[in-house]
């Protein structure tokens, strides 16, 4: 049974695409975060920070390009955390019930539904991201062929981590719930802190030092470190802040992600475990 | 050994219990299925019906006892289990955005069924339960009664040795519950074992091979329809007089009746004797004894009958809710 998580995946995939509405409104939002805040914020940061002096050898990127990699993050946070309401209706429409009385091993079936929520938020990270480019944000810009695929091959691994475990934490908490309402309620309640505690649309250093504390270990800022370095580059200026990030920072930034996709893998498979659907 | 069964049991339980916290839905219960028959459990809603077939598909953990299927134990061969049995759940349990031919394919291929063996069965099963034109639709859009149908077919799908069917018709129209028991007879034609629960009279009576009656978690009896009946005597006799107390007095020292049974109006009498034999010298016994008769009705055993000597209850819907709702509780935890 090595295939089993295939049967999963395939199934996922089957309703991705046919759902195209669905599709269609999980992009909207980040697009229009980057259409309307995005080119709006732009307009203004870039005028204010224009004066500001730029250290030798960093080169300034606009409000647009620094905050697309927020969205870019965002979208593969949302698609991941709300991923859990499909396994909420299988549990409470019956079609848990068929999978887990195959005998297709659990593990497989665990990892067949990340393999199809991984596979889903690189296709929206992709097209997010051309997107962006396509309304004037600076991704790769400069960047030979060769450190383009390089970069969105970065980009992708570190989506792929986090979107592992925010897909865990969202398993974890659907097996374990009775409603949808209930599920939604519990990721509308996450999603708001997770995002505005990162460095998704600011930076964080000026943070009072709790809320600073917060973000800095926030897996979301940490995805985005991954994609600011992987789609920028290691030494830009932003917001009239410097960064100066090291190949050591984006491994940190990597290894705090597979802590955290370990931990969330960890408490959604004690919940899977005590799940009974029957 | 056991000489006197030819017919191997292909399901055995002993001993089975099982508690929901302080609420024992399963009572102690032992059965066996024979290899071949289309076996019955017939109780209402809360009875503990879906509890021994939740252990027997190994959905859930067994607690107390054994249960033995094709041959595994549940507990420690639930993959091998799995893999020799069908099952129709009791609710639809159906993705509503995929097709017809896309939920057998994805049953084959969680049962690891090789693509050719796969796609030849599709299309044979589509053509037993006759949705071959319904294909590539969305079963959303699919009937009641297709929907079930199409959930027969799911069962089947890797030919398992018993298939388990947990209220195949509940829901159905009468005519779709017909042909569904011809659905169901023709696939135990073909070998399939059929372990079904219902709470219809009718259905386990015209569908079973045997049937066990379970109420308040435990077996009551079990037998063949024939058997069952009989139980309760050839025949019900069921009379009006104008004097019920002396009628039935006097009735109850006759040697072919067994049992007397006041009704609201008149007394039902179970007798041991073909009734339409017997019915004269009763009515002979009455007359001589100045009673007169306003009202004579003979009948045959029916499963309604048996149900309520044995449980002591009429089997209604409506009185059924209550139980229902005690039987999903324990999901939450």
């Amino acid at each position: 049974m090595a295939y089993g998580f295939f049967t999963i995946f395939w199934r996922d995939m089957i309703r991705f695409v046919r759902f195209k509405t669905l599709l269609v409104s999980s992009l909207l939002q980040p697009a229009l975060w980057m259409a309307f805040f995005g080119i709006a914020m732009s307009s203004n940061f870039d005028k204010l920070t224009a004066g500001l002096p730029v250290p030798a050898g960093a080169h300034v990127v606009g409000y647009l390009t620094f905050m697309g990699a927020g969205i870019i993050a965002m979208t593969t946070l949302f698609t991941s955390l709300f991923s859990g309401i499909v396994i909420l209706f299988d549990k409470n429409w019956g079609l848990m019930r068929e999978i887990l009385a195959s005998p297709t091993d659990r593990n497989q079936i665990i990892l067949g539904i990340a393999l199809s929520g991984v596979t889903k938020s690189f296709i929206q990270a992709v097209i997010i991201m051309a997107f962006g480019i396509a309304i004037g944000a600076a991704f790769f810009a400069g960047f030979t062929p060769v450190q383009t695929a390089i970069g969105v091959a970065g980009i992708l691994a570190f989506v792929a981590l986090f979107a592992l475990g925010f897909l865990f934490l969202s398993a974890a908490i659907a097996i374990s719930m009775e409603s949808p309402e209930g599920l939604q309620g519990i990721m509308t309640l996450l999603t708001m802190p997770i995002f505005f505690a990162s460095n998704a649309l600011y930076p964080i250093d000026t943070f009072p030092e709790i809320l600073k504390i917060i973000s800095i270990y926030n897996p979301l800022t940490l995805l985005i470190n991954g994609i600011r370095y992987f789609a920028i580059g290691p030494d830009f200026v932003a917001m009239g802040k410097h960064y100066a990030i090291t190949q050591g920072d984006v491994l940190l930034s990597f290894a705090g992600l597979i802590v955290f996709a370990a931990i969330m893998f960890a408490f959604a498979y004690w919940r899977f475990g005590k799940a009974v659907v029957t | 050994m056991e000489h006197a069964d030819p017919v191997p049991p292909i399901i055995s339980v002993e001993n089975l219990e099982h508690r929901y916290g302080d609420f024992t839905a399963v009572d102690t219960i032992s059965f066996t299925v024979k290899k071949g028959e289309i076996f019955s459990f017939l109780g209402p809603n809360g009875a503990g019906k879906s509890t021994v077939i939740n252990i027997l598909i190994t959905l859930l953990a067994r607690q107390k006892g054994t249960a033995v299927v094709a041959g595994y134990d549940v507990t420690a061969q639930p993959q091998q289990v799995r893999e020799s049995i069908g099952i129709v759940f009791q609710d639809i349990t159906l993705d509503r955005d995929m097709t017809v031919r896309e939920t057998l394919e994805f049953h084959g291929r969680l049962y690891n069924m090789p693509v050719s063996e796969r796609r030849a069965r599709i299309d044979e099963l589509l053509k037993l339960v006759q949705l071959d034109t319904k294909r590539d639709e969305l079963t959303k859009r699919l009937s009641g009664g297709m929907k079930r149908r199409l959930e027969i077919a799911r069962g089947l799908m890797t030919r398992p040795k018993i298939l388990f069917l947990d209220e195949p018709t509940i829901g159905l129209d009468p005519q779709t519950r017909m042909r569904m028991w011809e659905y169901i007879k023709n696939v135990n034609n073909e070998g399939t074992t059929i372990f079904l629960t219902t709470h219809y009279m009718d259905e386990a009576d015209q569908l079973s091979d045997r049937i066990s009656i379970i109420d308040h978690g435990k077996i009551v009896i079990t037998g063949t329809s024939g058997e069952l009946k009989n139980t309760l005597g050839r025949d019900l006799i069921y009379l009006e007089t104008d004097n019920n107390d002396a009628a039935v007095r006097i009735l109850k020292d006759v040697a072919a009746v067994r049992d007397v049974r006041i009704k609201s109006g008149g007394f039902v009498l179970t007798v041991h004797e073909d009734g339409t034999k017997i019915l004269p010298s009763l009515i002979d016994t009455l007359r001589k004894n100045g009673i007169e008769i306003s009202t004579i009705n003979l009948k045959k055993p029916t499963m309604d009958d048996v149900f309520v000597h044995y449980t002591g209850k009429e089997l209604r819907d409506e009185g059924a809710a209550p139980a229902r709702a005690m039987h999903l509780q324990p999901r939450g935890r």
